[in-house]
């Protein structure tokens, strides 16, 4: 295991922001951190990169606790952007290569293989604050990555992204992590964890409420959706038992089930109605998982 | 120790190539020049708009032997003053004030004692100086009639007016001799002002940097490869060497300035102002203030800076720190003309006072060895307490943001800190 965190507790007087954090990950995989704005993502990484200390709990990073020693083995991209507006981008991110121990040389390489990757070269030379806040993040990303950390933290790093830079920014984290580095991601986008992580977690005001691979994630949820097209009237199909939840739509219906066999009844039952042009048995959704363990408020 | 080079290097380097930095070093120093050739400028604008304008003096002389007297007065003393007599009345006179055709006007008369009467009348405000030199003028008039009148040689007169011989000696042990008081006392003057201002200006860009750093957020990354004491010390350092940068640029300038001048105009400021009659030691306190009093400004501003999170808040959170300098300025100024009030003794052992009380003290007094030596002790002390206490606030407060503009989220920010 490459970092570990065993029952974490993170207090702020009477606020806990943190509750009681197991979670592990493998070296060379993806760890998607999924929660709503406040519920302890930020606070975690701050305690991984031991900024803040956890008033519980161990957290270890190949055995041994992170400190400033190990700096140049640790990426950070927080949450909250920010870089010196009046530095030029070399110079900027020369000496934030310099204080993750590069040398210069290998500063300045590694900063031209990533903007040319990124394709900004062109703002080599360029105040930070005459940037795009797009570009900026871009600039930003490369500060976290440039000196090739074992690990990489990234706090939200595809908000304010548009499409495009958000498939390059992915395609980048996928290499990153073939290289063998292990990178830790938190978002509330769950298409995108769906997609890069191996693991997750999902926290909510500082409880870890659900944990594991993805597909364990999934089966463990025991919630299907069973999607029907049809001409023909479906609401027939609301009362059969073991359908959680329904809804309707010009085109069909989705219905939520909890057991497989239920597909089976409701494909009969539509096809009483009348023929159907569609019908899927879909996996849950990260979405959905989310929503239902954390609140529709959240979402 | 290698990351405090590198966030010291970017402190000083970011500053010193910053355009607004370069440009108020050469404004500077261009301000030196011209106060040090400050003379020679006026003498030449003088030149250049055809000298002094002549000024006429309009004068009604009811007695008839004054004004050939004050006109050749007037012109053996090179005032040019041109004396112009008039017949016109009083009322014609002053109604030609009152319109602006002419600026003034005087009547002249003796009485039976022989005093001469004078009035001089005018309607500029800005005019003082005219009337004493006629005041001047009519007084040797006068004293040269009345010695006629006692039948006076003039050697007789000359011993009437022997200035007596004045000296002024103080026996207290710990006071200088009155000219080295003077040059002393100016230079300690100039040296009050260099360190008051330059506290205020580089104490305000320190903390004015952390809330920067803060505000734009690239404080967490740094903090996350570089541990906030080692940020801050290294951020004081990087300003600090800064500022005294600055502070020999200039004093380098003033002495080519005031050296360059000093040949050409005799009498001038520089005369007054030699470096050579000042005592080495008062410039080493001088240095060694500047750079105490710099520390101790510097880590109070860097912690006060570590609480805000938008540099709009920046000047209210270090108020209170300008406050004291601002006193500190003040309780010395009142010194200046007696170091050796009681207060001031108290005063210079404040760590927040010493660096600008102390040094008029013993900039203006011959204080024993030890006095001195305590209040760099003590305010050595006070800054390895304020590092070490503004190291714990920093390193909470880096990480707090809110709206936080008080002194209260001290408390705040190193329970942060702890956790």
């Amino acid at each position: 295991m490459a970092l570990q965190l065993e029952n974490v507790t993170k207090r702020f007087g009477d606020f806990t922001a943190v509750d009681d954090l197991t979670l592990s990950i493998e070296e060379g995989t993806m760890y998607g951190f999924l929660g709503a704005n406040g519920a302890g993502k930020t606070t975690t990484f701050r305690m991984i990169l031991g900024l803040l200390n956890a008033n519980e709990g161990q957290i270890a990073w190949n055995g041994k606790t992170i400190s400033y020693s190990t700096s140049p083995e640790i990426g950070y991209l927080p949450e909250e952007r920010g870089l010196y507006p009046k530095m030029k981008v070399e110079e900027q991110l020369i000496f934030l290569g310099e204080l993750r121990g590069m040398k210069k040389a290998d500063a300045k390489k590694a900063i031209g293989y990533w903007l040319d990757r990124f394709e900004v070269p062109q703002y080599l030379n360029k105040r930070v604050e005459e940037l795009s806040k797009g570009n900026q993040q871009k600039i930003q990303v490369i500060a976290a990555l440039m000196h090739d950390p074992k690990l990489l933290i990234l706090d939200e790093p595809f908000s304010g992204l548009d499409p495009v830079n958000v498939e390059m920014l992915k395609r980048a984290i996928i290499d990153f992590r073939n290289t063998g580095a292990t990178i830790i991601f938190s978002s509330h986008r769950m298409d995108h964890v769906e997609e890069l992580c191996e693991q997750l977690s999902i926290i909510h005001k500082g409880q870890q409420i659900v944990k594991g691979s993805l597909r364990e994630v999934k089966r463990s949820f025991g919630r299907q959706n069973v999607r029907i097209r049809s001409d023909h009237d479906l609401t027939k199909l609301d009362h059969i038992l073991g359908v959680k939840s329904v809804s309707h739509s010009v085109e069909g219906a989705v219905f939520q089930i909890e057991e497989e066999d239920v597909a089976n009844e409701l494909l009969t039952a539509a096809l009483q109605e009348g023929p159907i042009r569609h019908f899927e048995i879909e996996e849950p959704s990260l979405q959905d998982i989310f929503i239902a363990k954390v609140g529709k408020e959240h979402a | 120790m290698r990351e405090f080079w590198i966030i010291f290097k970017q402190a000083f380097t970011s500053k010193a190539k910053a355009k607004s930095f370069i440009i108020t070093t050469l404004i500077m120093m261009v301000a030196i020049f011209l106060l040090a050739n400050i003379s020679k400028i006026i003498d030449t604008v003088q030149d250049m708009t055809g000298g002094e304008e002549e000024e006429v003096l309009h004068v009604v002389d009811t007695s008839g032997v004054l004004i050939d007297p004050l006109r050749a007065q007037l012109e053996t003393e090179e005032s040019g003053i041109v004396v112009k007599a008039t017949e016109e009345s009083e009322q014609e006179l002053t109604d030609k004030v009152t319109s602006e055709d002419i600026d003034s006007f005087l009547t002249l008369s003796v009485d039976e004692q022989g005093t001469i009467h004078a009035n001089y009348t005018t309607m500029s405000m800005m005019d003082f100086s005219l009337p004493g030199r006629i005041q001047d003028a009519l007084q040797s008039i006068q004293t040269e009639m009345k010695a006629n009148e006692l039948s006076l040689s003039g050697a007789q007169v000359q011993t009437l007016f022997t200035p007596i011989q004045f000296e002024q000696q103080n026996i207290s042990p710990s006071a200088k001799s009155e000219e080295e008081l003077n040059t002393a006392r100016v230079l300690v003057y100039v040296l009050m002002f260099v360190i008051y201002f330059s506290v205020i200006m580089y104490s305000s860009m320190i903390a004015m940097d952390v809330a920067n750093e803060k505000s734009s957020r690239v404080m967490e990354i740094l903090i996350s490869s570089v541990s906030p004491v080692k940020h801050m010390f290294a951020k004081v350092l990087g300003v600090g060497s800064l500022g005294i940068l600055q502070i020999i640029i200039y004093g380098i300038t003033g002495f080519i300035a005031f050296k360059t001048s000093a040949t050409e105009i005799p009498g001038g400021f520089s005369d007054f102002f030699s470096l050579k009659d000042v005592s080495p030691s008062t410039l080493v306190y001088a240095a060694v203030f500047f750079v105490l009093g710099f520390f101790l400004y510097a880590t109070l501003a860097a912690l006060l800076g570590s609480l805000v999170s938008r540099t709009e808040d920046v000047q209210q959170m270090i108020m209170p720190m300008t406050l004291l300098i601002v006193a500190a300025f003040i309780i010395a100024a009142t010194g200046l003309g007696n170091p050796e009030i009681g207060y001031l003794k108290y005063a210079s052992y404040f760590p927040f006072f010493t660096p600008l009380v102390m040094f008029l003290r013993v900039g203006l007094l011959d204080l024993p060895m030890w006095e001195p030596l305590l209040s760099i002790a003590i305010m050595l002390a006070t800054i390895f307490i304020l590092g070490w206490f503004g190291a714990r606030v920093y390193r909470g407060g880096v990480l707090m943001y809110g709206p936080s503009r008080s002194l209260k989220d001290i408390k705040k920010a190193i329970q942060l800190g702890k956790e």
